[in-house]
């Protein structure tokens, strides 16, 4: 492979890593506590508010419904409200977040869930507080699955970034299509391919150690 | 202590309103050790949390320590749980966390700051003799041991009352008697007011002061532990006691022909118990002195129930009638309690 395919595929690797990375930090933020809210808010649980919980679960499963490709055309006009443009890397980190805030809400949602109701019921028993059950028991008590869980996000969003090339973004998804397919060089199609499956591969064993140090079970 | 004054729990289920508990009223003094026995769904679980409104009655009154429960509100309510510990069957302890944050949680919630933290975990460490463990993970300990963490959880915030919502019915019965004397222990050492609830009657004889059966949402019988095991009137309660102590004729005698008027060659069998100091009065010496009639023993046993000896004894009386009602003329005027089975056909000589 010519050393300017290289730098081409090293630039591609950094944009998917930017977009998939920062798309992920910043759905975070907001998909965790929505996991909170959604086990928290549900019936017989310590913050029960029943419809609250089920408008939150529509709205959820809602987004979740839109397929990547449509959801990103879709919001252009939000998306340059908040990053003040519809084209390129940037852009398309605004999609991916709102892809994957319900996305990690539900993987969160399903950890928190395993955490056995007697822990909660004993952390209640000594006077804790909602809050303090959500910071001292549900999370710690959860960490390991929500590390597997965010993982499976994060491979979900390189996945769904090799469509951002669709509005300029940029990425291997992009670099293959536009290289690899519509200028018919199969080797840098296979080339793409072959770092999608080591960075999928690392961030997945990453995420296996992590969340085996975590689990004390 | 503790007071419940007519306590009423109905749960919503789709098929309509389920009554759990059905008007209740304990009263529970300081430094007792309280026993709540009862079948699954009895009603116990809910009771014990209607104590500490981890279940909100749907009415009745619930005070603790002079203070009423059922009239406060969520933080208030948070503030009193800190004067009652719990423990539980499966321990729920935090999986993520060591022996000693599971113990030094209660005091962190509160904001305690480390050093002094310390200087409460580690004594209460010794008292359940985990020293050793103290940086391990639940999941590395035994049943006993989750529960001495669990028990040592409960005290850091040096509560008036421990609740034990079927704290040994997970562990096997060395280690259940090893728990109830830790229990025993800190009752008498702390002055703790303790409340046990189980389906095991040898827990309540093992360390209870007082005992309650309950049986579809209302207390069945009440009372000390020895006035209970030695005189139970309701057949709940004689039928927890039976699986306890064999109430049962020896097996010669078990399932033979009863009568209670004298048959020739038949022994009338009579069930003696002994409580406290009639358990070391030589009643059978005696009776065999004061009486003409032959005195066979059939079973025997004595037993403690907390620290009172508790005897039992079946024996057989045979004689001349006149020889008979002399023997029993004998027995009544000692203090102990008889009952009188009848005049027993023995099975296990026909046979042969």
């Amino acid at each position: 492979m010519s050393p300017d395919m290289t730098a081409l595929l090293l630039k591609a690797l950094g944009e998917t890593v930017r977009m998939v990375v920062i798309a992920m930090l910043a759905a975070s933020v907001i998909g965790i506590p929505l996991g909170v809210l959604l086990v928290t808010t549900a019936r017989h649980q310590i913050l029960e508010c029943v419809p609250f919980n089920r408008i939150l679960a529509g709205v959820v499963n809602a987004v979740r419904s839109i397929p990547f490709i449509i959801l990103m055309v879709a919001i252009i006009p939000v998306t340059r409200l908040i990053v003040g443009t519809s084209i390129g890397t940037t852009a398309a980190m605004v999609p991916l977040t709102i892809a994957a805030i319900p996305f990690i809400g539900r993987q969160v949602e399903t950890s928190l869930r395993e955490v056995p109701e007697g822990i909660i019921e004993a952390a209640l028993s000594m006077g804790a507080s909602p809050l303090q059950i959500i910071w001292h028991v549900y999370l710690p008590e959860a960490m390991p699955g929500i590390i597997s869980q965010l993982t499976t996000v994060i491979i979900g969003l390189v996945g769904a970034s090799a469509m951002a090339g669709a509005i300029g973004g940029g990425g291997l998804g992009d670099l293959a299509i536009r290289y690899g397919y519509q200028r018919f060089r199969p080797e840098v199609m296979l080339a793409t391919v072959i770092v999608l499956i080591i960075l999928v591969q690392v961030v997945q064993f990453a995420g296996n150690t992590i969340a085996r140090r975590l689990n004390k079970k | 202590m503790i007071e419940l004054s007519q306590i009423e729990k109905v749960y919503d289920s789709p098929s309509g309103p389920v009554p759990a508990l059905k008007g209740i009223n304990l009263r529970i003094e300081r430094g007792e050790i309280y026993g709540i026995i009862g079948l699954s769904g009895a009603g116990k679980s809910t009771l014990i949390r209607c104590i500490n409104m981890l279940e909100r009655p749907t009415k009745g009154k619930v005070i603790v320590d002079g203070k009423d429960m059922t009239a406060m509100n969520e933080r208030e309510l948070r503030q009193a749980r800190k004067n009652i510990g719990m423990i539980f069957q499966h321990f729920n302890l935090l999986s993520s966390a060591t022996v000693y944050d599971n113990i030094a949680f209660p005091l962190r919630l509160v904001h305690m700051d480390e050093k002094e933290v310390r200087a409460k975990v580690e004594p209460l460490l010794e008292l359940v003799s985990l020293k050793e463990k103290a940086q391990q993970y639940p999941s590395q300990l035994s049943g006993g041991q989750k529960q001495r963490v669990g028990i040592a959880r409960a005290l850091a915030s040096e509560p008036k009352v421990l609740l034990c919502d079927e704290a040994t019915s997970a562990l096997d019965p060395q280690t259940t008697k090893a728990i109830l004397e830790l229990i025993r222990d800190i009752n008498q050492k702390l002055a703790l007011t303790v409340v046990v609830i189980t389906h095991e009657m040898q827990v309540i004889r093992d360390i209870c002061d007082k005992v309650a059966v309950i049986e579809n949402g209302v207390i069945a019988e009440e009372g000390s532990v020895l006035e209970v095991f030695t005189n139970p009137r309701e057949p709940i309660t004689k039928e927890f006691i039976s699986v306890q102590m064999s109430n049962e004729l020896p097996a010669a005698f078990r399932g033979g022909e009863i009568s209670q008027e004298p048959v020739a060659g038949r022994p009338l069998l009579v069930r003696l118990t002994f409580i406290g100091e009639s358990a070391d009065d030589p009643v059978i010496a005696g009776l065999i002195k004061n009486s003409n009639a032959e005195i066979s023993i059939l079973f025997g046993n004595i037993d403690q129930i907390k620290n009172t000896p508790y005897g039992r004894m079946i024996i057989g009386i045979t004689g001349q009638p006149a020889d008979i009602e002399q023997a029993l003329a004998y027995l009544q005027q000692r203090d102990l309690r008889i009952e009188v089975i009848g005049y027993v056909a023995r099975h296990d000589r026909a046979a042969s």
